[in-house]
């Protein structure tokens, strides 16, 4: 507690601070990359007809996902505090890479926690961890993926908390860290309000993103929640089946409960046990989600909707083939959402998908999954 | 004021369990040792999926309980089983969700109506334990609190106003799990809570043997074995009850007592 009261003080003392705000926003145009463009897509627009597709590419960023927009503003706040040791979780990896990038940046000490499944089948952001100076350790507890590692890597900040940070990964855990981790990626939405506006001259009739953790989703939504018009369409991990552990789909079954400090939507058995997920993307394979998800669920702002393994794969293929983009799996299951929705919309409709990251760290999963020859094309 | 979570000793011995590990009858088993061997207060573990405040001795516990599937509600009838046997002070240790999913309202009754003296909630802060405290109140169930040694005066202050029966020092900062040196944070933060409470005050992680405990007594009313125990159980498949009773004498140092396996 004492540690969450320091990083609130921290943060909120920063946000006011021009110079805070100017580093951040340099590091963001200079080390990141940013502004992201907003693609539009359109051989995919007329292939799927309906709606015209437009692609804000977060994919594009420095590391190759979302995740670096928030490392990058936390590792200004362990600067601040004067920690040097920063500690991390990942699932899919990406947000490892992104924090063993800004502790090479900065000069600190860097841990990741990751589930060993996870690090078996994320293998090259294992090596990326390792290449950037990180210690990667594997967590061979529970069913060894994201939420294990955010179990250890509580308690490893827990333990050291005098001279650690915790750079957590996405809108989870106690407060500050969902609006935190929010604010950093709210440039997303706005970013992607202003390209839309310039390229259509209006605001789009849908946007959307997959839902894990929710920190890509909530970052592109937020600044469209004020547009009532504006669908907000969050996309979870269907996995295999609707049978509980066979997939992350948190408002398919999930009901109310604290998992890691956050109260919000939880896959769990009937004694409050929490229960094991299944998904081809690492990164959506996680029971609970951001409680501002949940918020915006039961306010009837957003909707939630789950894409299978299999419809992901199979979007993961056809933006690749339409628009040479290779998503990540995380990105494709919002892919997969728009190839159902887009074609029972009007042409004049206009819909955003965030690519949240790419595609680079599935090629394993993908040649395991995709059978591709001469006749697939 | 729940009396019943007094000490008589002087340092008086918490013993926690983790429910279910290797199985129930065990645990009762080795619950009515561990009052035989002296303890005046039990923390009985409710296994959890996550427990991201315990170490990896208490894990394993809590994985072996849970491919039994023991719930909260089962560790609420070893309860009520205990209470028939004896009068000693229990406290339900566990994490927020299994409550959540029972219901506040059914959790009170069913802890009181098993004979339990209060609960330790460990992932429910104070700042959010506002309707906890009420219908813990109403059922005149000792709501213990953890109090560590990063905490803020302020804060501890909040933590001895909600607590009853007694307050939990955390001895250092990190997860359960025996050590070998107690850190001199205990001390400070007992004298810290000394300020703000007159309940007693037990010191907890890490104690694991006789030198730890009569430290833990120089300062604090009792000291909490828990990992200890749990690691004793693990390691006696089958005699779980003898060993617990065989640490918890030498933690106190005192020669064990026979004890009806």
């Amino acid at each position: 507690m004492a540690a969450c009261e320091e990083l609130e003080r921290e943060y909120e003392k920063a946000k006011r601070d021009p110079r805070f705000k100017a580093r951040l926003a340099e590091l963001l145009k200079s080390f990141a990359g940013r502004p992201t463009p907003l693609f539009y897509a359109r051989r995919l627009t007329e292939k799927v007809g309906g709606a015209k597709i437009y692609l804000k590419r977060e994919d594009l960023l420095h590391t190759g996902a979302h995740k670096i927009n928030n490392c990058l503003g936390q590792a200004l706040l362990v600067e601040r505090m004067g920690k040097h040791r920063v500690v991390a979780e990942t699932g899919a990896g990406q947000h490892g890479v992104a924090t063993a990038t800004v502790c090479a940046l900065f000069g600190f000490a860097c841990v990741v926690y990751m589930g060993t499944e996870d690090m078996r089948r994320q293998e090259l952001n294992v090596f990326r961890m390792r290449l950037l100076g990180a210690e990667v350790r594997g967590v061979d507890s529970g069913s060894r993926t994201l939420k294990d590692a955010i179990n250890e890597a509580m308690r490893d900040w827990v333990t050291n908390v005098r001279t650690t940070h915790y750079l957590l990964g996405s809108v989870l855990g106690a407060h500050p860290y969902p609006t935190m981790v929010r604010d950093l990626h709210r440039v997303i939405g706005q970013e992607a309000r202003k390209q839309v506006l310039q390229a259509e001259g209006r605001l789009p009739t849908s946007v959307i993103a997959c839902v894990g953790g929710g920190s890509n989703a909530i970052g592109i939504f937020y600044d469209f929640i004020r547009d009532k018009k504006v669908q907000l369409i969050g996309v979870e991990a269907g996995g295999r089946s609707e049978k509980l552990g066979e997939h992350a789909a948190r408002f398919r079954g999930g009901l109310p409960g604290v998992l890691q400090g956050t109260y919000s939507y939880v896959l769990q058995d009937e004694a409050g046990q929490i229960a094991s997920t299944h998904s081809v993307s690492a990164g959506l394979d996680y029971p609970s989600i951001g409680p501002e998800h949940a918020w915006l669920a039961d306010q009837k702002r957003a909707q939630y909707v789950a894409a299978s393994d299999g419809e992901a794969l199979a979007a993961c293929k056809m933006l690749a083939q339409t628009e040479g983009i290779i998503p990540a799996l995380e990105s494709s299951h919002a892919v997969a959402e728009v190839i159902k929705r887009a074609p029972k919309m009007k042409k004049t409709d206009v819909v955003i998908v965030n690519i949240s990251g790419r595609g680079d760290k599935d090629i394993g999963i993908l040649r395991e999954n995709l059978q591709l020859d001469s006749a697939c094309r | 004021m729940n009396m019943s979570l007094a000490f008589k000793n002087h340092p008086g011995l918490v013993a926690y369990l983790t429910c279910g590990a290797p199985d129930l009858g065990a645990t009762k088993s080795a619950a009515l040792a561990a009052i035989g061997a002296g303890a005046e207060v039990l923390e009985l573990g409710v296994p959890f999926s996550d427990p991201v405040a315990d170490g990896p001795v208490i894990q394993r516990a809590s994985e072996r309980a849970l491919r039994n599937r023991v719930s909260l509600e089962d560790v609420l009838k070893v309860a009520a089983e205990i209470r028939r046997q004896s009068d000693v002070g229990m406290v339900v240790f566990t994490y927020f969700n299994p409550i959540l999913r029972m219901g506040l309202d059914r959790f009170a009754s069913a802890a009181a109506d098993a004979g339990v003296n209060g609960a330790l909630v460990t992932d429910l802060p104070v700042e959010e334990a506002g309707q906890y405290l009420e219908r813990m109140r109403k059922s005149d169930l000792a709501t213990v609190f953890l109090a560590a040694p990063t905490s803020t005066d302020d804060r501890l202050k909040r933590i001895c106003a909600v607590s009853t029966g007694f307050v939990y020092a955390v001895s250092r900062t990190g997860v359960t799990g025996a050590r070998k040196d107690l850190a001199e944070d205990a001390r400070k933060l007992v004298e810290r809570l000394r300020r703000f409470t007159k309940l007693p005050i037990a010191v907890g992680f890490g104690i694991s043997g006789p030198e730890h405990f009569r430290s833990v007594g120089r300062f604090a009313d009792a000291a909490v074995v828990g990992s200890a125990l749990v690691q004793a159980m693990e390691e006696n498949p089958g005699k779980e009850a003898q060993a617990v009773a065989e640490l918890i004498a030498q933690v106190v140092g005192r020669r064990p007592s026979a004890v009806s396996p």
